[in-house]
């Protein structure tokens, strides 16, 4: 056994709030990157019956290891089906069977809207080319509602994204959930953003409100790294610290080399 | 493969080298950059190290894709210095997201003219790409949108084991293999391992491609390296981090084609110069055999 851990990185904060978040929940969509680690931890802590669903065509994953990448052939081993890529869209994500899809984002604004295509105000010129959609598209108009983790900087959380790939609450709460029903979206959009400062969810708004900062974290640090004025909870609360256990976790089982969680 | 490759890929096909993280046939991608083909359009839902060295081989126009990335590493960047900064030259992009692309191979095999699905609704990516294209349901309940079926003139399939005739079955991840081999004019078959028809017929579930509507049919062992195939080997992790400084710098990608592609006059050669200890050290850490069904005798 290892010792008793009690000082943690950010990112391991950032890491553990979002497992903590799944407790309760069913069927997880597993998206590209920092969410990998955090439903991984959470399968291994708050949420043991989760089924893990990857757009590589893998529902109930029982992953042996913290899977290198989404299409890791650990995810394959053990689990309840591996289905064709059309399957899994089809059926199982526009078939109306995914709780949260749990997405990374490089941009977002206040309603959740979410950028991972380009940088820049040119689609044909970008400054910076990103991924693009994958499957985040359609999962966060799909999927029940959508969790979202991603460090906190001016440059990611930005008043107007460069491109929308993701819908969120597009211009706020109301119209969102007017035209979400009107075009039969099964989602009902972004409820939770967990970046390595703190935790938001969503107001009736529809706009992103702080509701728990992490230990060590300031206002003065979540107003320095947000492109609007941010929301605030009544009484924002002060995320718990990171367990012992869940320390041990990402750092011996899931992650020995840190690469999620410098 | 020389022969496949010179057989059945031209200059100016659209080509699609097929397999989600898995089973992605970098031997045909090496032979073709190693056949100084040109002017292909390059079909993947996630283009991966295997186009970015193609792209960064000269061999494509044109790039059709939904995500563009080295899977928990970083950026394509071969591929990046072409779109941000046209160096050595532009390339022609067609972005779709996952659903899309597996849906323009379903049109494509299915012979239908779109595929609907409910995406895109409320996004930038009908506007970066027009052949996206919102439709009206004919029953009268509401807006999905379209996309245009995908026919490569080339599909590559990298796959465990085949029968000489190219019925070919897979485990593991199927991402849309299948699909983009349907939908394809040609199909290129890259097996591991070359079986009797008789282990085929006893276990026809897995077959997920007839030889029906395949050209030919490469053995190929660790054809796939550096991604990898269920219950042989894993992939080498190490080069995709490799990759990722080799690939920010055009004169460290040419110097690497010319000691991995060029170099080299096929697999077997890349498999000597990867060494015996590189090879074993992916081999799975154990093994999960699968319980048989029976499929019983019907006379």
């Amino acid at each position: 056994m290892t010792e008793p851990q009690t000082r943690f990185s950010r990112s391991e904060m950032m890491i553990v709030a979002a497992a903590r978040e799944l407790a309760g929940q069913h069927v997880c969509f597993v998206g590209v990157g920092l969410p990998n680690i955090a439903v991984n931890l959470a399968k291994r802590t708050v949420a043991p019956d989760l089924e893990l669903v990857y757009e590589a065509g893998v529902f109930g994953a029982e992953p042996a290891r913290l899977p290198l990448s989404i299409g890791d052939p650990t995810i394959v081993t053990g689990a309840i089906a591996v289905t064709s890529m059309f399957e899994l869209f089809s059926f199982y994500l526009q078939g109306g069977l995914i709780d949260v899809g749990f997405l990374g984002a490089a941009q977002i604004d206040r309603f959740g809207n979410i950028n991972t295509t380009v940088i820049g105000d040119d689609y044909a010129h970008p400054k910076t080319r990103l991924p693009g959609s994958g499957g985040a598209c359609e999962i966060a108009i799909n999927a029940r509602q959508v969790f979202v983790i991603m460090r906190q900087s001016k440059r990611s959380f930005v008043e107007r994204i460069d491109f929308r790939t993701s819908p969120g609450n597009l211009g706020g709460a109301e119209a969102a959930a007017r035209i979400r029903r009107e075009q039969g979206w099964l989602g009902s959009g972004p409820s939770v953003v967990v970046t390595d400062l703190g935790i938001y969810h969503f107001d009736e708004t529809g706009e992103m409100r702080l509701d728990s900062l992490h230990p060590g974290a300031t206002l003065k640090a979540v107003r320095e790294t947000i492109g609007w004025e941010p929301r605030l909870a009544e009484n924002v609360a002060t995320t718990p610290e990171p367990t012992p256990e869940e320390l041990r976790l990402m750092r011996v089982e899931l992650d020995p080399g840190g690469s999620y969680t410098k | 493969m020389r022969d496949a490759v010179a057989d059945l890929v031209r200059d100016g096909d659209t080509v699609a080298i097929e397999g989600f993280t898995h089973l992605i046939s970098f031997a045909a991608g090496h032979e073709i950059i190693r056949q100084r083909k040109r002017d292909l359009t390059l079909a993947r839902l996630t283009p991966d190290l295997i186009y970015d060295q193609m792209v960064a081989g000269g061999v494509a126009r044109k790039l059709i894709f939904s995500w563009l990335g080295n899977p928990g590493v970083g950026g394509l960047n071969a591929i990046r210095r072409r779109i941000e900064d046209a160096n050595p030259g532009p390339l022609e992009v067609e972005e779709y997201s996952h659903f899309g692309m597996v849906g323009r191979y379903t049109a494509g095999a299915a012979n239908l003219p779109f595929y609907p699905l409910r995406s895109y609704f409320e996004t930038d990516l009908p506007k970066a790409n027009p052949l996206i294209r919102e439709i009206e349901s004919p029953y009268g309940d509401g807006k999905v949108y379209a996309v245009p079926p995908l026919r490569p003139d080339v599909t590559v399939v990298h796959a465990q084991r085949a029968d000489a005739a190219g019925n070919t079955q897979v485990w593991g991840l199927l991402g849309c293999q299948k699909e983009a081999a349907f939908a394809a004019e040609r199909v290129i078959v890259v097996v591991e391992e070359l079986v009797d028809e008789a282990i085929i017929r006893a276990d026809p579930n897995r077959t997920i491609i007839p030889g029906l509507i395949v050209d030919a049919v490469v053995v190929e062992p660790w054809g796939a390296h550096p991604s990898y195939v269920q219950g042989a080997y894993d992939r080498d992790n190490r080069f995709y981090l490799d990759w990722d400084p080799i690939s920010r710098d055009e004169t460290a990608v040419q110097a690497w084609l010319g000691e991995w592609v060029y170099g080299l006059d096929g697999r077997a050669a890349y498999l000597d110069k990867l060494g015996s200890e590189r090879v074993a050290s992916l081999r799975p850490s154990g093994s999960a055999p699968s319980g048989s069904v029976d499929y019983g005798q019907y006379r």
